[in-house]
């Protein structure tokens, strides 16, 4: 602050007193509105005027610019290299002379339609996306978000308007298949599971992914439920089950948004073309070929030390460039799992959600958000209601679902199967087409229209049921 | 299992009982818990939670919030490390992290995996009088849950210790010519507790104690039906600095959740595995259960018939 002839790259005066912003990236961290991380990175504008005069700066910012000021250095990583080599600049054309201030207009106008902003898609980085973001409210994050319809298929169709799908995520803290069992029958009597059954096993283990893929899978047959299967495991771990012949429906990675991140998670995107290619040759999808889940979350790469300097959720956008890349069925962005030292309470955590989910959709991806929190936290069920009820509004492509809203291996909270049929009811939301016509047809939905359950329990499910509480 | 349903008649699971005029209704699946933590058949009011489980869920919610805030008990865990037979002679070092509080430790994780300026010193000083290392340094971290570690450090320390091998240091040279290379005794650091600290904390000691391996045993964050998880983190030559990718994780370790026994195999295997290799982390898979699973592969359960 009132350094009128320094290096500052940015200035902007306000009376008498002129404000400066180092370079590209220090404006963008400045601009971001406030969350613990970026105050632990030592990133976040020291004031709230600090940040004001940010946003107002960074409005007027060419978008163009972001094309040439590269936040992190092109040289020394490849998810740069991604988003600069990939860059579409005709697509980018119809919006290339606007300034970030400029694009939020655009975005919220009548010519921003579903197919404009489909066409433009390839033209944006997700930085551009991550600095308009910077500057708009939460109702515009939820409206622009609505207006982008992104669908992918593998069993089942995903993301199309109207409906909003669920993971089953039947986790056992031992990876006990009787355990894993009953919260999978709990969840798919709750309607829940068209996105993905998705287990996060209890200890990186190639044998133990390999066993559980090949329960879900059969699961999955003996039902002809159309939905896919996950082992949320490392990717490494994922391709080793492909060679050993495992029915590997979908590969898991959590992804971050810079090379350096990636790297002290295991992987490259050379590893994630392998494990797209080897699911791929096993041509297990039916509907569609999207073979790709990933998660990702504000704060991975400062966790990692791995963030250049930048604020938090522009490293989130950045993730998003490695996603689209693989074609993805599926991108989680797990709002609330890592903690207060990143998104300290509960209006952090929803402002990072509607964020997260609009620079998703924006960039083309399938987004989903796990509505979740920890127990170190600020934050509670009510807050998870608000976040829900708006990502529902936002057209969010999926949730997660799980018995009672208590994750007991990986100890947080998440949406429940209850808190889906709560969107699904007040929002006129529906899963799948194929899952909600398997619903119906197991006799587990009553009227589909009115999101109904059946009072009684399916015929398929009795004889299962009672092999395990029947000689009582 | 559901203490309300103890008057109700004995049905038939296949026959579920609902009124269509009750606003509850219950899932015949509802026994299912006894089979597992998580909260299954909890039954709706039209699709949404029952007042029951609503209430049962702001309690937990409420213990875990408790349990993230109690402190370690370092005096009673120290006592009880020094009485076992496998105890290093030197006292366990008392050290603390750079987060001076809970508020600093939740605010600040860069403050928790490091150690502050007198536990650094004591460390220092301890190497100047030991510079030739350990094999081993344990660490005993707090974490989210000092309940976690309070309850199941010795459990586990005393499981572990009837896999490993240990020799003093006075010995070491001839253990070294005698043995071969899986058997070979380690020398164990003395016993590390640490409070406000994460587990990266473990490399600065490490470092500090010139072991070439670290053991970290820190309290997971609670669950709110899980508040006494403890977490396993391996790390062969801990550096300040080293990422995740260095390090192997054994999670859930608690009387109900990962055993003992179970979780001292997994560590055994991977703690002779890194020595072997020189290494840990994202290159050395948790292969301890393979012929286990190999032996007993099977994927039956109730939902598929046999």
């Amino acid at each position: 602050m009132n350094h009128p002839n320094s290096a500052f790259q940015f200035r902007h005066t306000v009376g008498e007193r002129t404000f400066g912003f180092t370079n590209l990236a220090d404006l963008m961290a400045k601009a971001t509105p406030a969350r613990s991380g970026d105050r632990l990175a030592g990133v976040a504008a020291h004031t709230a005027e600090e940040r004001a005069i940010a946003q107002m700066t960074l409005a007027d910012v060419p978008l163009s610019l972001f094309l040439e000021e590269l936040l992190v250095p092109y040289e020394e990583d490849e998810i740069t290299r991604l988003i600069i080599d990939d860059h579409d600049k005709l697509a980018f054309a119809p919006v290339s002379h606007l300034t970030v201030g400029g694009f939020r207009d655009w975005l919220l106008s009548d010519l921003a339609t579903t197919s404009a902003l489909e066409s433009i898609r390839a033209g944006i980085t997700p930085e551009m996306a991550a600095a308009v973001s910077k500057i708009m409210r939460n109702q515009d994050l939820i409206l622009v978000a609505k207006k982008c319809q992104i669908k992918s298929a593998f069993r089942n169709t995903i993301g199309l308007p109207g409906h909003l799908s669920t993971r089953l995520q039947p986790n056992h803290p031992t990876d006990d298949l009787t355990g894993i069992a009953a919260s999978m029958l709990d969840g798919l009597l709750y309607a829940n599971g068209d996105a993905v059954i998705g287990i996060n096993p209890a200890t990186d283990n190639v044998q133990q992914a390999s066993r559980l893929i090949r329960m879900m899978d059969e699961v999955i047959q003996h039902y002809e439920i159309p939905t896919q299967s996950c082992v949320l495991t490392h990717v490494t771990n994922t391709i080793e089950c492909i060679d050993q012949g495992a029915p590997v429906d979908l590969v898991f990675q959590s992804i971050g948004g810079t090379q350096a991140t990636n790297d002290s998670f295991g992987f490259n995107l050379n590893t994630l073309a392998e494990a797209q290619d080897a699911a791929l040759s096993l041509q297990r999808g039916t509907v569609g070929n999207n073979v790709m889940y990933f998660e990702t979350g504000q704060g991975s790469a400062l966790s990692a030390n791995a963030h250049h300097g930048l604020d938090q959720q522009t490293c989130e956008a950045r993730a998003y460039a490695v996603a689209r890349k693989f074609d993805p069925l599926l991108v989680n962005t797990v709002v609330g799992f890592i903690g207060p030292e990143y998104l300290y309470d509960g209006k952090e955590i929803t402002r990072a959600g509607l964020e997260d989910h609009f620079c998703g959709k924006l960039l083309g991806l399938p987004m989903g958000c796990d509505v979740c929190y920890t127990n170190h936290a600020e934050a509670d069920q009510n807050d998870m209601d608000n976040l829900l009820t708006l990502l529902g509004v936002a057209g969010c492509t999926f949730i997660m679902g799980i018995p009672g809203s208590d994750d007991i291996m990986l100890n947080y909270q998440t949406t429940s199967f209850h808190d889906a049929l709560y969107a699904r009811r007040v929002l006129g939301l529906k899963p799948a087409p194929e899952f909600d016509a398997w619903l119906a047809k197991m006799e587990i939905a009553k009227n589909n229209e009115q999101f109904t359950l059946n009072h009684q329990l399916p015929d398929a499910f009795q004889q299962s049921l009672k092999r395990m509480i029947g000689g009582q | 299992m559901d203490k309300s349903n103890k008057n109700t008649p004995q049905l038939s699971p296949t026959q579920p009982h609902h009124d269509a005029q009750q606003p509850v209704t219950a899932n015949p699946w509802r026994k299912l818990n006894a089979f597992t933590d998580a909260r299954v058949g909890l039954g709706r009011a039209g699709i949404s939670l029952p007042t029951k489980h609503l209430l049962d869920f702001q309690l937990a919610h409420a213990q875990a919030i408790d349990a993230v805030h109690t402190p370690l008990d370092l005096s009673d865990l120290s006592r009880h490390l020094v009485s076992q037979n496998w105890a290093p002679d030197c006292a366990p070092l008392l050290l603390h992290s750079r987060a001076i509080d809970r508020s600093a430790y939740l605010q600040r994780p860069d403050f928790g995996r490091l150690l502050d300026a007198s536990s650094a010193n004591q460390l220092d000083c301890h190497k100047t009088n030991y510079p030739e290392g350990y094999d081993l340094a344990i660490a005993i971290v707090d974490g989210l849950s000092a309940l976690a570690v309070q309850q199941n450090t010795l459990p586990f320390l005393n499981a572990l210790f009837e896999l490993l091998p240990l020799s003093h240091n006075d010995d070491a040279a001839l253990a070294e010519e005698t043995s071969s290379e899986a058997k070979k005794p380690w020398t164990l650091a003395p016993i590390c507790l640490v409070e406000q600290g994460r587990v990266a904390i473990g490399d600065d000691i490490c470092q500090r104690l010139n072991a070439k391996c670290v053991l970290v045993l820190v309290g997971e964050r609670p669950g709110l039906s899980s508040p006494d998880s403890l977490g396993l983190y391996l790390t062969w030559e801990g550096k300040v600095g080293h990422t995740d990718a260095y390090r192997n994780c054994i999670s859930n370790v608690r009387p109900a959740g990962l055993k003992y026994q179970e979780a001292a195999k997994k560590a055994y295997y991977l703690l002779t595995e890194a020595r072997r290799r020189q290494q840990s982390g994202v290159t050395l898979k948790d292969r301890s259960d393979d012929e286990v699973a190999l032996a007993n592969n099977t994927t039956t359960n109730f939902l598929v018939s046999q």
